[in-house]
């Protein structure tokens, strides 16, 4: 084995193990900061001994046991300053002689809560959002500060910056390395969704543009969230948001064209779709289901995912059980961009007029005043009703809001299609 | 990216030991729970397998088992990993269990990494 060859395999040891290896010396030195300073220093360790040793037999214990004997030496070099770590090394060193040989029992036992107490402890609403973002994916999904900053499209110091600071404020709060229960536990799970479908609708923007790292947010979104539904089996949305990103995930293949055109969900080649990822979904969904209670946002979104998903094309769609969720939908969180949906729903269900009664209540909403969607969508229905001159002042209204050149384009075309379907004014 | 991987090995050794039985299925579910494996299955015998061919413009069906391979395959399992690398390791995981479990056993297991649309769409 080349040294290069070496250096790629640990990466990928690194990738495998360091999650763990951090959730568990984070709770022997009750410091995340630390505990990942202590988890590189092991890897420095690796990088500099494996090529000339090789790889040893069992990496992860080997990581972790080299990332305790720094842990040690570094509270015996401190406890005569401070009382408390002189404690905690004492507490740390009985461990040590207990600990270090059964390292794969100790993961089998705990391993489980230690990764769960890292995911609320890295989405603490203590720290911005996107402090949590960067935080979770350098400590759950192993991605390096340069990745997650080719991944947002921000300067590497700026990532850097922003995890020093996340780690330095987790320190100084005092925020302990623990799961929340009782009333906080609901709240606390809802920031660490939040976080993880932040990440995948950052990969899921950008499967047009030309740098795969930003697309490969989705795969790590998904590993997270599967990550999760093991560690809280019982609790519905984290199955519900699985379910969800499986399923749009599905469509990545088929949701842009050769050009980099975006291909909008109804007019999308269907046999693209990848099918083990919707069996995914839908067997996500069905455990979110299973479980019962009122349905949640994420299951929610996931059941309108799942009825496009079933349906074989695009007239095969269940519509009116579409238009139901989104009622639910907006229930649970009103808002115009639901209502928005619904109203294309209720279009589809059972006709344009339906669709557009729902949409002229919209038309004075504020917050939808610059949005594009909605002289789209309304333009639409007036178009399949005949409004035509209606309909192409809708569209040229759209094509004046939208930011994106090419569904632009998309929406003077059908600007000038109304144009010329109309009986021309004057003589010709 | 994702993978498959293939295992391969000659047929009628007779039944795995429960040993390797429990301590794949232990890999398993660690895989499942570190969110990298989306499909796993074993495969029937061959004896019970049937190829549909085509040559020179005429399809023929056979049914098995095909004496002519030394090695088949009996499983597989889908992941969705990083790099080959973290394939790689973790295909050395699984052979590992069979090295303790099952000493006489000869077997590989073949990586394939299985295109994605990054493999497709290129950027200029």
């Amino acid at each position: 084995m080349t040294s290069t060859d070496t250096h790629r395999a640990i990466d990928a040891v690194w990738r495998i193990e360091s999650a763990r290896i951090i959730a568990g010396l984070a709770r022997i030195v009750r410091d995340v900061g630390l505990a990942e300073e202590l988890a590189q220093d092991a890897l420095v360790a690796a990088l500099q001994q494996w090529p000339e040793s090789g790889i040893p037999d069992n990496p992860g214990a080997w990581l972790m046991a080299t990332a305790k004997h720094r842990a040690i030496d570094m509270f015996r070099r401190n406890k005569r300053l401070e009382r408390k770590h002189e404690e905690l090394g004492r507490e740390l060193q009985a461990q040590q002689e207990m600990a270090v040989p059964d390292f794969n029992a100790a993961l089998d036992d705990d391993i489980g809560d230690d990764l769960l107490r890292l995911v609320f402890v890295s989405c603490h609403p203590v720290l911005s959002t996107q402090a949590r973002v960067a935080l979770t994916l350098r400590l759950l999904g192993g991605l390096t500060t340069e990745e997650i900053a080719r991944a947002f499209l921000a300067p590497e110091p700026t990532v850097a910056q922003r995890i020093v600071r996340a780690k330095r404020t987790l320190s100084e709060a005092r925020v302990p390395f623990e799961v929340p229960r009782g009333p906080d536990l609901a709240a606390r799970l809802s920031s660490v969704l939040e976080v993880i479908y932040l990440i995948f609708n950052e990969g899921y923007a950008a499967t047009a543009g030309g740098d795969w790292m930003r697309p490969a947010l989705c795969e790590d979104a998904l590993r997270l969230g599967r990550i999760l539904a093991e560690l809280v089996p019982n609790e519905p949305e984290v199955h519900g948001l699985v379910a969800l990103m499986e399923i749009q995930a599905s469509r990545s293949m088929a949701r842009v064209g050769p050009s980099g055109q975006p291909i909008l969900l109804l007019d999308q080649d269907r046999s693209r779709w990848d099918q083990l990822l919707i069996r995914r979904g839908l067997a996500a969904l069905d455990r979110a289901e299973k479980l019962g209670g009122v349905r949640g946002p994420y299951a929610l979104q996931a059941a309108i995912a799942a009825c496009h998903a079933r349906a074989l094309t695009p007239e095969e769609t269940d519509w009116a059980g579409i238009v139901a969720l989104y009622e639910a939908v907006a229930r649970l969180m009103p808002s115009p961009i639901v209502e928005l949906n619904r109203a294309v729903a209720l279009a589809m269900a059972f006709g344009p007029a339906a669709g557009l009664e729902l949409v002229d209540t919209l038309t004075s909403e504020p917050s939808l005043k610059a949005y594009h969607l909605l002289p789209s969508v309304r333009g639409d229905f007036l178009f399949k009703l005949g409004r035509l001159a209606e309909a192409q002042a809708e569209f040229e209204r759209a094509a004046s809001l939208t930011r994106n050149t090419r569904e632009r384009e998309l929406l003077l075309d059908r600007a000038q299609a109304c144009a010329g379907a109309q009986p021309q004014p004057g003589p010709r | 990216m994702r993978f498959m991987m293939l295992v391969k090995s000659g047929e009628n050794k007779g039944l795995p030991p429960k040993e390797l039985m429990d301590a794949i299925a232990k890999l398993a579910e660690d895989s499942n729970k570190a969110g990298t494996m989306i499909a796993t299955g074993g495969l029937a015998p061959t004896s019970m397998s049937t190829r549909v061919r085509v040559s020179r413009g005429q399809l023929t069906t056979t049914d098995g088992p095909f004496t002519e391979a030394k090695e088949v395959v009996g499983g597989y399992a889908v992941f969705e990993l990083k790099s080959k690398e973290e394939a790689i390791e973790g295909a050395k995981r699984f052979m590992e269990l069979h090295k303790i479990h099952w000493p006489d056993w000869e077997g590989e297991t073949e990586i394939r990494q299985i295109f994605g649309p990054e493999d497709f769409c290129l950027k200029a």
